[in-house]
Parts: C-alpha cells; structure tokens; sequence
C-alpha cells in the first residue's frame, strides 16, 4: 500500500478537504445543479401562472378535477389524495435526513434501514402520481367542445350535479370503421373512434329531460362556472364540432387545454425527479449495503443525494400549492 | 464527516431548542405537517371571510403562497441542514433564487393580466 495511493484515498482528499464556504466540493455542486434545477421549475411554474391570469375568468376548478380516493367511488374527495401524497413525501424526506444523521454517528444499520423507508416512500408517490394521472386521462363526465375550443358540460340544473354524457346519449350504429395501417392505406391510420359521436349526444341532448343545461367554462363573480340555462344550452351545444373524454395534449374534458397540458408537463417533470430520485437512493443503498462508505469513513454520498431528494420534496411543496390549492 | 458534525438545534429564533439532531427533525416534521394540514383544510373549506381580493388576489391565496414559503424555509434549513452552513453559501443560494424567481414571477403574472384585460376589453372573440 505504500507504494500506490488507493482510490478511497484520492476520494477522501477531494470530500474531505472542506472546499470553498466550507462545504466540501461535492456538496457545493449538489447545490448548483439545485438552484439552477428550481429556475427551470420556476419556468414551468410562472408559465403556468402565466397562462391562469391570461385565462382568470375561465381556468378549471382544481377541487373539481382532482376529487376521487382510492376505494371510495362516487365520493367527492377534493385534495384528500393530493394531500395524502403530499404527506408522503414529506414522511420520505423525514426518513432521509434521519439517514443522513445516522450516517453522521457512522451506524451503518440505521442508515440502512432509513434509506429503504426513504425509498418505499418514493415508490408509493410516483405510484400515486401514475394513479392521479390515469384519473385525469380516463375522465369521468365527458364533455363537447366547440369550434372555439370551448368546453361544453352538462349539469342537472335541479340538483346542480354533474351529468355524464353517457346518461343521455342516444345509440347510432355506425357502418365506419377505424382506419388502421392495415386495412387501409399503409402509411396512414386514425385515431381510435370515439365511444359516442356529436351527433349521437347532440340528438340525445335534444330529447333528454329540459332540466340538463350545459355549464360553460366562464367563471361568475362568486367562483362558480356559469351555467346555460335550456335555450342558451340548446344554442351552444348545435356549434358542437367534438366530442370529449378524458384530457390529452390537445383536448381537456375539464376546461381549458392549457390546463391538461401544464398538469402533464409539471407534474410529470417532477415525477421523472422523484424517480430518479429514487434510482438514486437505490445505487446510493447498495453502496451503503456493500459498505462503501463505511470504509471511506464517511457517509457524504448519502448526504448529497439526501439534498437532492429533499429538493424535490421542495418542490412538490410548491405544486401542490400552485396546482392544487391557489 | 469530521468538520460539520455540529448541529444549531433551535428553530423559531431559540424559542424551541432541542436536545438533539433527532429531536429537531421530528419537530420539523410535526410542524410542517400542521401548516399542510392548515392549507388543506383551508383549501377545502375556502372560508367566504378569505375570499376578499387583496394586492389584486385573494387573500387565501396570499396565505396559501405565504405558508408554502414558510414550508420551504424549514425544509431548506433543517432537512437539507442550510442552517449549519456558513452564510456566505446561504446567501448566494437563497439571494439567487429570490431575485430571479421574483423577478419571473412578477413579469410574467403582469403580462399574463395584461393580456387577459386585451381579450376582456373585446377585440379578440374567444369562442367563434
């Protein structure tokens, strides 16, 4: 050994030495790619806010779209699971500055097993995500929309509740088949046909009980879509040039698209952190498991990605005030 | 870790002082919780008394940006330790940020109301 400098040794003279303010070189760069990390979230976030105060009088209610919890059907849960995930993530958080603390008194063990806990919590969050995200694609209503772009929902103006476009749609078979690259023309083919066409739920609306009128996206004074009442329905619903279901990158059953289209790009870029976030701890826990850093003498690694993954708890703090709550 | 072992285990200006490193995570995580759970149930519940517009928002909404600030500052300081650093790191992290996300913020959410006052005002029709 005297002869040749080891790799763990060249590594503790980099970690070890503190660099500038301090801190050693490693976490100096942790918190570099974190300030310039929060500026592109703060992109994503101030576009959004950008688009809602451009659309104030219009933007989808989120308490209206985000209300469903696992195992209660038909129950109006606004922001429980929202909430719940939210309390997940910080758990996880919790779970990793215990790790990097056991990490500072050298017990391999507790760092062990706090990084596992760090890691199924993890897990469980994008798991929830994926979840929230299958409920907002599916849809639940299904909506028209105009020419315009407006989106048309149909309400029970006695009792205010929503009314599923499958409740009064009538049933015209179609001789139309859907255009596949192979009964067709090979290089071209069509989306999958819609379950229900305009003019399927535009005849149903005309026969269906005069108490269902259509809500439009337009907010009134009190924070409450406005809705049509039967004549001013009838009118909108005749424009109708698409049917809704569920929301993509183009189309959004629940309001305006802009919505759909930030709800994927934020939620889902914060997702793909927590799950590399997760990769992450996992590599950082198999080095803990092979005792890599006990025979470095520190637990620094477990520190700086413990930063990381506490920046993305950081994070989530502020979508799910921007997103779910504002 | 040799140089950095030492933690300031007090939070709201010395007045909860704890034991130990231990202690004061959990006590964070107590206290985060409480402001989540005060936004949430806000956020359910959406008092009328709140629904007054103040600085041309509303006023729970302030309260929501103001509580998810406090959020973060417990979260960068304890959680991701900014409190045991020197202040020269705090700084030209926390600074930074401020400047720029402030500065984004404001310019955007100005033009966004900008451009909503132009559709309002009637020369654009929104659904044709």
């Amino acid at each position: 050994m005297s002869s040749t400098v080891s790799t763990t040794e060249i590594q503790s003279e980099l970690t070890q030495e503190p660099g500038p303010l301090n801190a050693s070189y490693g976490k100096l760069m942790m918190w570099f790619f974190i300030v310039s990390d929060a500026l592109t979230f703060t992109g994503f976030l101030v576009s959004y806010g950008f688009s809602r105060f451009k659309n104030i009088d219009s933007w989808p209610i989120a308490d209206e779209v985000f209300h469903h919890f696992p195992g209660l059907h038909g129950v109006d849960a606004p922001m429980y699971y929202v909430a719940l995930m939210t309390f997940i993530l910080i758990f996880s958080s919790v779970t990793m500055v215990l790790a990097v603390d056991a990490g500072h008194n050298m017990q391999k063990d507790k760092v062990v097993f706090y990084m596992f806990l760090t890691i199924i919590g993890g897990a469980v969050f994008v798991g929830s995500q994926a979840w929230e995200w299958k409920n907002f694609i599916k849809g639940e209503y299904g909506a028209l929309e105009t020419r315009g772009g407006l989106i048309l929902q149909f309400v029970d103006s006695n009792t205010n509740k929503r009314v599923s476009i499958e409740d009064f749609a009538v049933y015209k078979p179609q001789y139309r088949e859907q255009h596949k690259s192979n009964n067709g023309l090979w290089f071209r083919s069509e989306p999958p046909l819609d379950e229900y066409s305009v003019a399927e739920v535009t005849e149903g609306f005309m026969a269906a009980d005069p108490s269902i009128v259509v809500r439009i996206e337009k907010i009134d004074e009190n924070g409450h879509k406005i809705v049509l009442n039967r004549q001013e329905s009838i009118e909108k619903v005749n424009q109708a040039v698409y049917v809704v279901r569920g929301a993509n990158l183009i189309h959004n059953e629940y309001g305006n698209r802009l919505f759909a289209d930030f709800f994927f790009f934020i939620t889902g870029f914060h997702g793909f952190h927590v799950f590399s976030g997760v990769i992450l701890n996992i590599i950082i826990f198999i080095n803990v498991l092979l005792g890599t850093y006990e025979r470095r003498g520190h637990y620094e690694m477990v520190e700086k990605v413990g930063l990381y993954w506490h920046f993305v708890d950081l994070v989530w703090v502020f979508v799910f005030t921007f997103f779910y709550l504002v | 870790m040799g140089h950095n072992t030492e933690h300031k285990l007090e939070i709201f200006r010395g007045l909860l002082k704890f034991k130990s490193n231990v202690q004061k995570i959990w006590g964070v995580l107590i206290f985060l919780s409480i402001v989540t759970a005060i936004e949430v149930v806000l956020g359910i519940i959406k008092p009328q008394a709140l629904m007054a517009q103040f600085l041309s928002m509303k006023l729970i909404n302030w309260i929501f940006v103001i509580l998810t600030l406090v959020k973060a500052y417990y979260i960068t300081w304890d959680f991701m330790h900014m409190r045991d650093e020197k202040f020269g790191l705090q700084v030209s992290v926390v600074i930074t940020l401020i400047f720029l996300i402030g500065y984004a913020a404001f310019i955007f959410l100005v033009e966004g109301n900008y451009i909503y006052d132009i559709m309002y005002e009637g020369f654009v029709s929104w659904n044709f």
